[in-house]
């Protein structure tokens, strides 16, 4: 793992041509929730990463051309959204009810 | 063993902070983490800065050990309290590490800085240097290390267990998808492996499930408590986190954690790989 990235930022040496990036930001309340657990889980709902949102509420991902779940866990509470990712950028938004 | 001797709650970290002979230590991927706040009085061990030899693949040596367990203010008398990021893999890591070198009690809090988090407990950025001591380490246990020409051994007689994600398993990506997918290895997993992510045996909240969860989980997946076992993943660090479930929570004997992982068997000229 050798250092966990840091999440949102900017995209400078990402490859955009071979890369799946699935990134977003989540939000409660009107405001972006810094500090949530984001997981992405994969067409059979299992786990396949996890990373806490920036201060900025932001996550990114780098995944595979597929159907994808993207679940954040806060203190606030849970939500969860469905994505169809493809190769290059796939931005979603995670709402916390 | 069982698991009151190798789990402690968050709650019972928090009414035990400031008791003497106890070290907690957050062991951390992100060592920025610890920074912006940890658990009051925590010592920080950083997972490639401080675990890693600096050189070779390899973790620290005996006499780098004691040097780095001294100048951090762990006695060989201390009962060390792990916790971490990453549902705890890198503390998990760090449990089998204390165990190869052989330190007494050690232990893991359930749920590791998620739990703390969710739960809004305190959090303190205050450093807490601890006087340092002299830490002597036993010569490496290495009954629950394994090595590659055992992996290739193992293939279809042992239970290995690829705890990795089913999309790694299966060859679709190459690491854990918060990192890029750019890797030198090759894709897939070893013949005969079974896969039981690690994921399976951990709640939502990063805490551990149950005695008879676990137990189910690995009979209904095909493990066999008859064959001797190695764990593997990627780098070693979410297969000592399945170490820790089976060989301290369900006592299963004959359990070696494979820390080569994935990056060092995707790399090796020669070995079979299915996908």
């Amino acid at each position: 793992m050798c250092g966990a990235p840091q999440q949102g930022g900017a995209l400078a040496g990402i490859d955009l041509s071979t890369q799946t990036v699935i990134q977003g930001s989540v939000w409660h309340d009107g405001a972006p929730v810094a500090g949530a657990y984001v997981r992405l889980l994969d067409g059979t709902d299992e786990f396949t990463a996890e990373v806490v949102t920036s201060p900025e509420g932001e996550f990114r991902f780098f995944a595979a051309p597929g159907t994808w779940k993207v679940r954040s866990l806060a203190a606030v509470g849970k939500g969860e959204r469905v994505i169809d990712a493809e190769v290059g950028l796939n931005e979603t938004t995670v709402v916390i009810e | 063993m069982s698991r009151n001797d190798v789990l402690v709650t968050v709650d019972w970290v928090q009414e035990n902070l400031a008791r003497p002979g106890i070290v907690f230590v957050e062991v951390d991927e992100d060592a920025s983490a610890y920074d912006g706040g940890h658990i009051e009085g925590a010592v920080k061990l950083d997972w490639k800065q401080d675990l890693q030899d600096p050189l070779r693949r390899d973790y620290l040596d005996k006499s780098a050990f004691e040097a780095l367990l001294s100048s951090r203010g762990i006695g060989n008398d201390d009962t060390v309290v792990l916790y971490g990021g990453n549902n705890n893999w890198f503390a998990a890591y760090a449990y089998w590490y204390f165990k190869i070198y052989g330190h007494r009690d050690v232990k893991l809090m359930d749920g590791g800085r998620k739990k703390w988090e969710l739960d809004g407990r305190p959090l303190s950025k205050d450093a807490h240097p601890r006087p340092a001591t002299q830490y002597v380490a036993s010569e490496p246990d290495l009954s629950i290390r394994a090595f590659r020409d055992e992996v290739v051994a193992a293939i279809g007689s042992k239970n290995l267990v690829d705890v990795r994600s089913p999309d790694e398993f299966s060859g679709k990506i190459l690491a854990p998808a918060h990192l890029p997918q750019e890797q030198s290895q090759r894709a897939g997993h070893i013949p005969t492996a079974i896969n039981i992510p690690w994921s399976k045996a951990a709640n939502e909240d990063g805490t551990f499930k149950s005695d008879e969860q676990l137990a189910g989980l690995y009979g209904e997946q095909g493990f066999d408590d008859s064959l001797e076992t190695i764990a593997y993943c990627r780098i070693g660090e979410r297969s000592s986190h399945t170490w820790f479930v089976l060989s301290e929570l369900l006592g299963k004997k004959n359990v070696k954690n494979y820390d080569g992982s994935w990056v060092e068997y995707g790399s090796l000229v020669g070995v079979p790989i299915e996908k």
